[in-house]
């Protein structure tokens, strides 16, 4: 990465951590880095103690493994919701989007990824056991597959499918009109809903 | 070969990251330009044209314009997208595995029309054929072929004698068929039926056609394919990580699809 090389050891180290995270180029990772610079002491500290309150004190909710300061998480916790339904994601981020379309009742399941094949990436990296082990009881009578609509996320839904179906579970795949290549985090409130209750039987 | 400002090629989407927002990286496998990497903007937004013309596995014609780093994909046509491989867990592993090989196999910049069409009509056969794992083996000989690794068939390739029609071993480092003699001689070679060097033989110099009329059962198939996927990891000094994906599924043997025996 090309840094000003005039550019001292510590600015030169943010710049870095920064270009670490996901979807930071070096030109914003060294946007940001003299954006802090400039701002007051204060906002600098809340950041770093946001960033370490959330390592400390953010989980995996034990029953949906979405991320939670409190287990189980709040979605899991309550009782307004339908417990006969599951929807499975792939990030956390992807319940925030479901969420805000506020017409889904049931509880979700969080995957923390697709199956990648190329990146070596395959069910046994993903909580697939964990819902499994949450089928058991019989309780959750549909599933619902809410993977991207795009060639991971679709190979994820077929294997899945495939592995719950034997359980005596009705599963469902998120309907089309959620564009193929697209991300489920992206998509409006209304195309969101649309795919929600046009959901189908998987074959 | 220099490239225009603004071209248009035919590709194979081989590979995807994400970038950005909301943009991704997509690998494409060209005929003529070779493996290129290039920026599709805002792909993972519904609203995207892009998007389902650049899905891994399609083929697609597209337009790119060339940027500071990296080029630009400015417009996409998908041409054929393989449904039937997308909606096949076990058609879809095995092209993932393709288009993996096929990344590994490619440095950028290098000779790709031969591999181009090698790799399309793979995806061809993969969608319709059979047996998907031979469509594989066959694919593997030839890039084998194409990048000048073509493992030695024909004798011994330590003593360059015939080899005895009777069991005889392969070497993935020796680079191919060891004698009875000789194989002692060699640490990693692993014994080597007659019947699996016949279809290798046929693999590396015969056409798909000739060699899909050849009935191989399963325990031939794992075999020959042990010996190249040794020699596949020998050659790129790494594995191909599709391959554990293809393996998971045999072993939970979910279901046969109708007409694949594999
Ligand atoms: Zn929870
Ligand atoms: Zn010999």
């Amino acid at each position: 990465m090309d840094v000003t090389p005039s550019a001292a050891g510590p600015v030169v180290r943010l710049i870095e951590e920064f270009h670490k995270l996901p979807g930071i180029g070096p030109k914003s990772a060294q946007r940001l880095t003299y954006y802090l610079l400039r701002a007051p002491e204060e906002e600098a500290r809340a950041l770093a103690e946001a960033i370490l309150e959330v390592k400390e004190k953010i989980t995996f909710c034990s029953v949906c493994q979405n991320v939670t300061d409190r287990d189980p998480c709040l979605i899991c916790a309550s009782s307004e919701r339908d417990s006969s339904i599951v929807c499975v994601v792939e990030e956390p981020l992807d319940i925030l989007a479901l969420e805000r379309t506020h017409c889904y009742k049931g509880f979700y399941h969080v995957l923390h990824g697709v199956i990648s094949p190329m990146d070596g990436v395959g069910p046994e990296h993903l909580k697939v056991g964990e819902l499994l082990e949450r089928l058991k009881d019989g309780s959750v009578q549909e599933v619902i597959l809410a993977t991207n609509p795009n060639l991971e996320g679709e190979a994820t839904a077929m294997y899945l499918g495939r592995l719950l179906r034997p359980l005596g579970v009705r599963v469902t795949r998120l309907a089309r009109g959620l564009p193929s290549g697209a991300d489920l985090e992206y998509a409006d409130d209304l195309t969101l809903t649309r795919a929600l209750e046009g959901r189908q039987e998987m074959s | 070969m220099t490239t225009p400002r603004i071209y248009k090629t035919e590709a194979i989407v081989l590979r995807q990251r994400k970038l950005g927002e909301a943009g991704k990286i997509v690998t494409l496998y060209t005929p003529n330009y070779g493996k290129l990497d290039a920026v599709a903007k805002g792909v993972r937004r519904p609203k995207s044209r892009l998007a389902g013309h650049l899905e891994v596995l399609t083929h697609t014609m597209v337009m790119l314009a060339q940027g500071r780093n990296l080029d630009v994909v400015s417009q996409a046509q998908a041409m054929e997208s393989f449904a039937s491989l997308r909606a096949d867990l076990h058609r879809l592993s095995r092209a993932l595995y393709a288009v993996e090989l096929v990344d590994r196999f490619s440095p950028e910049g290098a000779e790709s029309y031969h591999v181009f069409q090698l790799l399309l009509a793979t995806l061809r056969r993969l969608a319709a054929a059979r047996n998907v794992d031979t469509v594989l083996r066959y694919l593997e000989m030839g890039l084998l072929s194409l990048a000048g690794f073509q493992p030695q068939l024909a004798h011994c390739v330590r003593c360059e004698r015939s080899l005895p029609a009777a069991p005889n071993h392969f070497g993935p480092a020796a680079g191919g068929v060891l004698c009875p003699s000789c194989e002692p001689k060699v640490a990693g070679s692993r014994p080597l039926s007659l019947n699996a060097l016949k279809v290798m033989r046929l693999l590396q110099s015969g056409s798909f056609g000739e060699v899909s009329r050849v009935r191989i059962d399963p325990g031939l198939g794992q075999e020959i394919e042990m010996h190249l996927r040794a020699y596949l990891v020998h050659v790129l000094e790494r594995d191909v990580r599709s391959a554990a994906f293809i393996d998971r599924l045999r072993r939970e043997d979910f279901w046969q699809p109708a007409g694949v025996s594999s």
